[in-house]
């Protein structure tokens, strides 16, 4: 019998896709973020409270997914900015080829920044690269504060932990700093911002981070390869 | 549950592999699982064989090399397995490291022998939303070598 050596990544053709995804958004200045988590960990509500915020002028769209229905798109669709439905219909993640699909007939020139709002799911979501420059992912105080350590992957490869829902911290037994502590522990660089949609305590400090994000995403483009 | 995607994308880069090399077939396909890849090797063993059985992959054995992340500290540049999320560098102390790996997904090696026919498996497996990995196919082919029989 032979052993003959393999290379290559499994989701190869997914990489593939991603790599040229990224090559565009990079050509058009679009800053690409992925949002993940549960289900209900609240990535629309923190989407419209983004959209509500954001200047009229602002040149930002939205990709929204789900396994049924449009409600997402139609409930984004109200502030103005182009949103899309990308229905999966049972898939429980978004894929490179979905989003290329989706934004075919976008002007990415037009664009400034992309968010993207992926299927509820803390896990087959983390295996697929869209093309981002960042994942973000969501924790509620309303599930563990060990999310982190029984989730690892999709915490180890996001920059950003968005602590959602602390206006109901009084209500509920959630230490935050274990949260982060534990977000800490599977990825040391981990950034935290902690928000209240319903309140509005921290969007102010989610939306410069999404600025700064976006600075730090083009000053990465006028650098120099090599 | 996406492990019968991710056993699909195995089968299709077995698949590739074999269309190269007519005549053989496959015995066991040798893949690599970090254990922050988000991937269960139970339920791809399982989504694996439910997916192989009354194929021309029928039998095909699967090894999951399932490997704990590691860090590197940014003080001492020692390299070390990480175990249960631990930041501590073991040489000198020091908190500040950085994980560099533990999320992979990758190939390992194909194990072939001589197929009895002269059909060789190479259609592609059908399911939706599938994936075909794509191999350094001729690297491979040149470091070919024989390990003998089991």
């Amino acid at each position: 019998m032979n052993r003959v050596p393999m290379e290559g990544k499994v989701l190869n053709e997914n990489a593939r896709v991603a790599a040229e995804l990224r090559e565009r958004f990079c050509e058009h200045r679009v800053l690409v973020v992925n949002l993940i988590s549960s289900p209900g960990s609240g990535k629309t509500t923190l989407l419209e409270k983004t959209l509500e915020a954001l200047p009229r002028a602002s040149r930002v769209a939205v990709l929204t997914g789900d396994l049924q229905t449009e409600n997402d798109a139609n409930r984004l669709k109200r502030y103005g900015f182009p949103v899309k439905q990308i229905v999966t219909g049972g898939t429980c993640h978004l894929d490179a080829r979905m989003i290329e699909k989706h934004i075919a007939d976008w002007d990415l020139s037009q664009l400034d920044m992309l968010i993207v709002e992926n299927v509820g799911n803390l896990v087959c979501p983390s295996s697929y690269d869209l093309g981002e420059a960042a994942k973000i992912v969501l924790l509620s105080v309303t599930e563990g504060e060990d999310k982190p350590l029984k989730y690892p992957s999709i915490f180890f490869k996001s920059e950003l932990m968005v602590l959602t829902k602390t206006d109901l911290l009084p209500y509920v037994p959630f230490d935050a700093d274990a949260a982060i502590a534990n977000a800490r522990r599977v990825h040391p660089e981990m950034e935290v911002v902690k928000v209240s949609c319903l309140g509005g305590d921290g969007l102010g400090e989610w939306m410069s981070w999404l600025e700064r994000r976006k600075q730090t995403f083009l000053s990465t483009l006028s650098q120099p390869v090599g | 549950m996406h492990e019968m995607g991710i056993a699909n994308s195995i089968l299709s880069g077995v698949a590739k592999e074999l269309q190269r090399r007519p005549g053989t077939r496959a015995v066991k396909v040798g893949v690599r699982i970090g254990e922050l890849a988000g991937i269960d090797p139970d339920a791809l063993s399982f989504a694996f064989e439910a997916l192989t059985l009354d194929t021309d992959f029928a039998g095909l054995a699967i090894d999951i090399e399932y490997v704990a992340p590691r860090s590197r500290c940014r003080e001492c540049s020692h390299e070390f397995e990480v175990r249960n999320y631990e930041l501590l560098c073991p040489a000198c102390g020091s908190l500040s490291t950085e994980r560099i790996s533990g999320d992979e997904l990758e190939f390992k090696y194909l194990e072939i022998e001589e197929s009895d026919s002269d059909e060789t498996p190479c259609a592609e497996p059908q399911v939706a939303g599938s994936e075909v990995a794509e191999l350094r196919t001729a690297e491979s082919q040149a470091r070919e070598l024989e390990v003998g029989e089991k």
